[in-house]
């Protein structure tokens, strides 16, 4: 139906364009006009076209609130005694009733009768919206058309319209950021009502698990985030030992010594490695590289865990590498000519030069792009959801088993859930902390390139 | 000016020379430092594409048994979607070893089909009802043990009885055993059975859900870089946006899937699973790296373009729509084409807005439960069943496949459109 309503809409639209420029052509052969006649056109029928628009997308946003309402109106008096939950419990059933997920013979008869009237709400509303956009677009035509004479500046309102759908959609960037912040904090303040803030920021143990009875073994639900938080930043550490020297080295040696045609070919390469999903790293982590470390371990008489923080980090620094040796690459490129010729016309070797020399002008850029890189670590998913272990260990063991911010999400927000429990908020408090962390980091990354860049040439 | 001044050059210069093949020396060694963080890294490479196709290879291959099957009208009953094909498929096999007779061998009998199998003849009569009523052979699909078996023989072996092994020699001196191309794999969706399990679903969810991305995340990126890079001048509010996005890019994606569950499922009531969804979240996250690879796009075409333009009496507008967009054009698909390449890619946010159902059925729709390629990817590297890792590692070829693929169309691009001004 909404699909109909959109396909009439610019179908419209095309032919308003073409009356209008077919009005203005004709004018312009008595009399030259201000715009060119598909200006006209354009206005014509933008001028039809956006407030339909409007209307259309109003009533989308709208319209399931609104449906419901005049659904719940028309129900019998009992069901509106039974108190909040389990009215939702009811509309519940509406809904799969609606969906098919259901069918009418498994839920209550009111429920039936309620989704009938959603049916009829809803293809009312239909209607009328499809009424009213095409009054609309009738009305914006009409008018348009009217206005259509030599002197009419339809060049200009047409690119005014342009400037400001340009303006919208660079506003959308905007949105997202306020509307990953809103839902991010909206939820993560409920989970704080229930759980105090202090406890989640420096409590010691982490098991969301919720009682359903309160004389269940293990059931207390403890939400202290530091063991959750030191896992994180134990596998990111093991990643950045790794994706750092090798990174670094690998972006030196292209940089400096590489004949031309030997970067042409192994940079492209190790790009690749950023290009792979991080899901091709996670099995690759879990079914490959755990397995052997474990067996490595065993041979040398260690005790190492299955899902062990080693093989995680050990495949995520892998990951990294091309991350820090491309970002490493373009620094250490930008430093000027100059101080190298100067460095060797002293008499330095290439490796002192690079050293002394070189790392030190590009060294806010590298510490910028690790900085990046840790960012990266912490918020990468699903090396970690595959490989790294569920139970939150406060260790620094790298051959346990630790979890981290980004595995807890997942397994608080997978499957079914009711939204108001802390196990399901607290998923989005720990979003929040991952949030908060990666932006600190982006910033202070920008900080060191702005403070501490020298301006060579 | 008096001659003391000479030996202490003399001296400098030794020194110097002292020193010479230390420090060459640490040249050597740092050389060789920077080529085995290459070669180290380009081996982590090597070492998981040889994984990967090691493993993933065999799975496109699978195991068959040709059968005589007799398609007895009484069997298929008058509504041939409805037929009792199992039964169809066990008196095939009792036809082709007619000794068998007790239950439990006959168990062990039924146990070298695929429960696939019926399903196959399923789809072969609902395609052609005029085979009801005649004879036939077909290939149809093996268990997964027997796949693995013939796979490994040496490991598949302890899985099957000493009658089984039997059976399957007496069937491969027939020639009626064979390795066949894998065509459930490209056929199907998610199944149970390993041997039945397919990609279609996974891909066909994956194609909706890149279109959506692609159908929001493009025009809205392009259209967010000519206003900021041609409209918005130098203002506060211009560095506030520029700010925003480089800050979005760099959000973790699992963010995004946060922000997708909060608001598209729980705020706006869209259905969850669906592609619809999927692309929406993706789409924002896809947003900054088109805006990003489409600013400088739009830096990379030279002012005297635009000068031209406007000096002949183009507006603003008409110069930009005109003469800059298409100049950039190529490079902007070019960023285009990679974000879409890694939007294919991504898990994470997919996991939070519930694409992570176990979906038999190929989706329909935007609005349809559905699941995409890496997360079936993620679903099938967490089953139990051994021959699971296969499908993974052959689910991550075509997944890998279709990334080159698009990488590749990037460089071409650019490679084409190119221009030095």
């Amino acid at each position: 139906m909404i699909t109909t309503i959109f396909g009439g809409l610019l179908l419209a639209a095309a032919a308003a364009y073409i009356t209008g420029r077919g009005k203005a052509r004709r004018l312009s052969d008595q009399e030259k006009l201000h715009s060119r006649p598909v200006y006209h056109g354009a206005w014509t029928g933008l001028a039809g076209l956006l407030p339909a628009l409007l209307l259309v997308c109003t009533w989308m946003a709208v319209e399931g609130p609104v449906v419901m309402r005049l659904t719940a109106a028309g129900l019998p008096e009992s069901i509106g005694r039974m108190g909040p939950a389990a009215t939702g419990l009811f509309f519940n059933d509406v809904r799969n009733l609606l969906t098919g997920a259901v069918g009418p013979g498994q839920v209550r008869p009111e429920a039936v009768a309620a989704a009938a009237a959603w049916r009829h709400y809803l293809r009312l509303g239909r209607s009328l919206l499809a009424g009213f956009a095409a009054l609309a677009m009738a009305a914006g035509w009409g008018f348009a058309i009217c206005r259509i004479k030599p002197s009419f500046p339809a060049r200009d309102r047409v690119e005014r319209i342009i400037r400001v759908i340009l303006f919208l959609a660079a506003g959308v960037a905007v949105l997202t950021t306020v509307g990953i912040l809103f839902s991010v904090l909206f939820e993560a303040l409920h989970f704080f009502a229930k759980v105090p803030f202090s406890d989640f920021l420096f409590g010691l143990k982490w098991s969301p698990q919720t009682a359903i009875r309160s004389d269940q073994v293990g059931s207390s639900g403890a939400f202290g985030m530091i063991p959750v938080f030191a896992g994180t930043m134990l596998i990111a550490g093991i990643a950045m030992l790794v994706a750092v020297p090798l990174g670094l080295l690998s972006a030196i040696y292209l940089a400096e010594y590489a004949r031309p045609r030997v970067r042409t070919v192994i940079k492209p390469l190790l790009e690749i490695l950023a290009g792979i999903p991080t899901v091709v790293y996670g099995f690759f982590a879990a079914l490959t590289v755990a397995p052997m470390i474990r067996d490595l371990g065993a041979s040398l008489g260690l005790d190492v865990a299955s899902e062990s923080a080693l093989a995680t980090g050990l495949v995520m620094g892998i990951m990294i590498i091309p991350f820090i040796s491309s970002l490493a690459d373009d620094v250490i490129s930008a430093v000027p000519r100059s101080l190298r010729e100067g460095s060797l016309g002293l008499g330095a070797t290439r490796s002192e030069t690079i050293r002394r020399v070189v790392i030190p002008a590009a060294l806010p850029g590298i510490v910028s792009g690790i900085l990046l890189a840790v960012s990266r670590a912490v918020g990468e998913t699903m090396i970690v959801v595959m490989a790294a272990g569920l139970s939150a260990n406060l260790t620094a063991n790298p051959l346990k088993a630790v979890t981290t911010v980004t595995v807890q999400i997942v397994t608080l927000l997978v499957g079914d859930q009711e939204f108001d429990s802390p196990k399901t908020l607290a998923a989005f408090a720990l979003g929040l902390v991952l949030f908060v962390i990666t932006l600190a980091l982006n910033v202070i990354a920008l900080q060191v390139v702005k403070k501490y860049r020298e301006q060579y040439d | 000016m008096n001659q003391n001044s000479r030996p202490q050059t003399v001296s400098t210069a030794a020194i110097v020379a002292a020193g010479l093949r230390k420090r060459y020396r640490a040249e050597k060694r740092f050389r060789r430092l920077g080529i085995g963080a290459v070669i180290l890294s380009l081996g982590f490479l090597l070492l998981l594409f040889g994984n990967i196709l090691s493993q993933g290879l065999p799975a496109f291959r699978q195991t068959e048994i040709a059968l005589e099957i007799e398609f007895t009208p009484r069997l298929i009953t008058a509504d041939p979607a409805r037929g009792n094909y199992r039964a169809l498929a066990r008196q095939a096999l009792q036809r082709a070893f007619p000794k068998v007779r007790k239950r439990r061998a006959k168990k062990e009998l039924y146990r070298l089909l695929s429960n696939g199998a019926a399903f196959e003849l399923r789809r072969m009569v609902l395609a052609d009802p005029a085979l009801v009523g005649t004879d036939r052979r077909c290939w149809l699909p093996a268990d997964d043990l027997v796949d693995n078996f013939l796979k490994n023989p040496e490991s598949g072996k302890k899985r099957l009885s000493p009658r089984q092994l039997a059976w399957l020699s007496q069937l491969h001196n027939q020639g009626r055993l064979a390795l066949r191309f894998n065509r459930f794999f490209f056929t199907r969706g998610d199944s149970r059975d390993p041997e039945m399990a397919g990609i279609l679903g996974a891909l066909c969810g994956s194609i909706f859900t890149l279109l959506v991305t692609l159908a929001l995340s493009f025009p809205l990126g392009i259209a967010s870089a000519l206003y900021l890079e041609e409209f918005a001048g130098r203002n506060a509010f211009a560095d506030f946006l520029e700010v925003n996005i480089n800050n979005l890019a760099a959000v973790p994606s699992i963010i995004f899937g946060l922000l997708g569950l909060a608001v598209f499922i729980n705020l706006f009531g869209l259905p969850r699973s669906a592609p619809l969804v999927g692309g929406l979240a993706l789409s924002l996250m896809t947003m900054p790296t088109i805006i990003i690879a489409g600013r400088a796009a739009l830096k990379a075409v030279p002012p005297s373009i635009r000068e031209a333009a406007l000096g002949i009496g183009a507006s603003k507008v008409q110069t930009v729509f005109h003469h800059v967009l298409p100049l950039a054009l190529p490079g902007m698909l070019t960023g285009t084409i990679i974000g879409m390449a890694r939007a294919l890619g991504e898990t994470a946010p997919l996991l939070m807005i519930g694409m992570v159902a176990f979906i038999v059925d190929i989706p329909r729709s935007l609005s349809a439960p559905a699941t995409v390629l890496p997360v079936q990817i993620y679903l099938w590297a967490d089953s139990p069943e051994r021959a699971f890792v296969a499908k993974t590692s052959a689910a991550i070829i075509v997944l890998l496949a279709f990334l080159i693929l698009m990488n590749a169309g990037a460089v071409v691009l650019r490679k084409k459109f190119e221009r030095k001004w």
